[in-house]
């Protein structure tokens, strides 16, 4: 048995019985308005390219959060990066999904397009062979994503220095998911009847982390799995947890998903890691959502290494992802979408990453 | 870009490193974050580093509990 198809038998469920998963929920949906949001981008993605709005009931809204990582980086963050890069001509090594968000000035692809150095990786090791490779460049990884990516990320800075590598510096956009969601409750601009936990995430946080942060929270949270399959019957037991007036954190991704989570991956982000406020696209600045290097790491901290002659200073755009991450608008009520600002030509970052809620809703939903 | 994606592992290198069965190709990932995989192990795999290893046990008891509801209740 091949792999795919073995991973298939683990979810796969036959179309008669989607079917009834499907009615039932339209039956537990029957009697009322309910809004339920996904946090994690995956699950948006998925949610738009496997067309699961479209056979679910009218009055059953899915709304999306602020849950991809380059979509919720600050204006003035790309600003930075870009501004260091030119101005001490570092080469940059990223994830694919930065290259085209814009900054107040251009995005690292322009800066691509101005003979800059900017390399994308798949794993973030590739970084310390592409230093290593090249002696007399300085280099800076960006550091983005949120508890999934962190781990491999906290792996790569330790063997940096185990390694000795000296031309490779480190600028952490890391973001944490709990106190984002907590923050979301807490400013009350969107009424949620249920949340669609994140899957990958929580693998590594486990379960325990999200009780923690919504023990004061009387709303049920479901961790799901990715495959349509999962969100189907993830999205019913969520219905079920709503109409019974259950409340509390859930998981149907117990495949992946443990109590206590990844407890190993979260021990080495602690070793490198030190918690600190970040400042969150559409949310501002969160209290204890983001990660920056401890002492023993920062002679590797790119913020100390490299300083710009002066503060950035972010210009104002029409772009309104700030309010497309908290739920508030759908991303075809802003006045740009699909006219100015397209995938190929996005004037914000939710219209960037594959997992943006614009970019889900151009490519899957725009009829 | 919290994509993950399961993957079988049919080789490992040494203590850090395996390599995994994509279908139609292989990838060589590194496996410091689940330091008890083995051959044979299905691994969520992201930005090249094995996240977590996926119990068959409790993807099947996911699939009997649904279909079971699915028939209880019709």
């Amino acid at each position: 048995m091949s792999n795919l198809s073995y991973i298939k038998n683990l979810t796969k469920l036959g179309p008669e019985e989607i079917q009834v998963i499907v009615q039932k929920i339209h039956d537990l949906a029957k009697d009322g308005e309910y809004v339920i949001m996904e946090f994690c981008g995956t699950h948006t993605r998925e949610i738009s390219r496997y067309g699961i709005r479209s056979i679910l009931p009218k009055n059953l809204e899915l709304k999306s959060g602020p849950g991809c990582p380059v979509c919720v980086t600050a204006d003035e963050d790309i600003d930075y990066l870009i501004g260091i890069a030119e101005k001490y001509d570092l080469g940059v090594i990223t994830f694919g999904d930065l290259v085209n968000v814009p900054g107040s000035n251009g995005s690292l692809n322009h800066l691509r397009a101005k003979g800059k150095e900017v390399k994308v990786v798949y794993s973030p090791l590739e970084s310390i062979r592409i230093a290593l490779q090249n002696p007399q460049k300085n280099y800076v990884m960006v550091g983005i994503g949120f508890e999934t990516t962190v781990p491999s990320l906290a792996y790569t800075i330790k063997k940096i220095v185990e390694l000795g590598v000296e031309n490779l510096f480190y600028l952490s956009l890391h973001k944490l998911t709990p106190p984002a969601m907590k923050a979301l409750l807490d400013a009350g601009e969107i009424k949620l009847d249920g949340i669609i936990g994140p899957g990958h995430v929580s693998t590594i946080v486990g379960i325990k982390r999200w009780q923690e942060y919504l023990k004061n929270y009387k709303i049920p949270f479901v961790i799901m799995g990715f495959e349509p399959e999962d969100v189907l019957y993830g999205i019913y037991f969520l219905m079920k947890k709503i109409k019974n007036g259950e409340y509390g954190v859930f998981s149907t991704y117990t495949r992946s998903v443990s109590s206590e989570g990844n407890v190993f991956a979260q021990n080495l982000v602690d070793e490198v890691f030190d918690v600190s406020d970040s400042v969150w696209r559409g949310l501002g600045v969160i209290p204890k959502s983001g990660l920056e290097l401890k002492p023993k790491y920062s002679h590797l901290d790119a913020r100390k290494k490299f300083a710009l002659d002066e503060p950035v200073k972010v210009r104002k755009t029409a772009c309104r992802c700030g309010e497309v991450l908290r739920g508030v608008l759908k991303p075809y009520e802003c006045p740009l979408f699909a006219k100015v600002c397209t995938p190929t030509n996005p004037k914000g970052p939710c219209m960037v990453s594959s997992e943006g809620t614009c970019a889900a809703y151009y490519l899957y939903e725009n009829s | 870009m919290c994509l993950g994606v399961p993957m079988k592992i049919i080789q490992k290198k040494d203590n850090e490193t395996a390599v995994v069965d994509m279908g139609k190709s292989k990838l060589e990932i590194c496996t410091a974050l689940t330091p008890e995989a083995k051959e044979g192990d299905y691994v969520i795999v992201h930005a090249g580093f094995s996240i977590s290893i996926l119990s068959e046990k409790e993807a099947e008891f996911l699939l009997e509990s649904i279909r079971r509801e699915v028939q209880i209740n019709e």
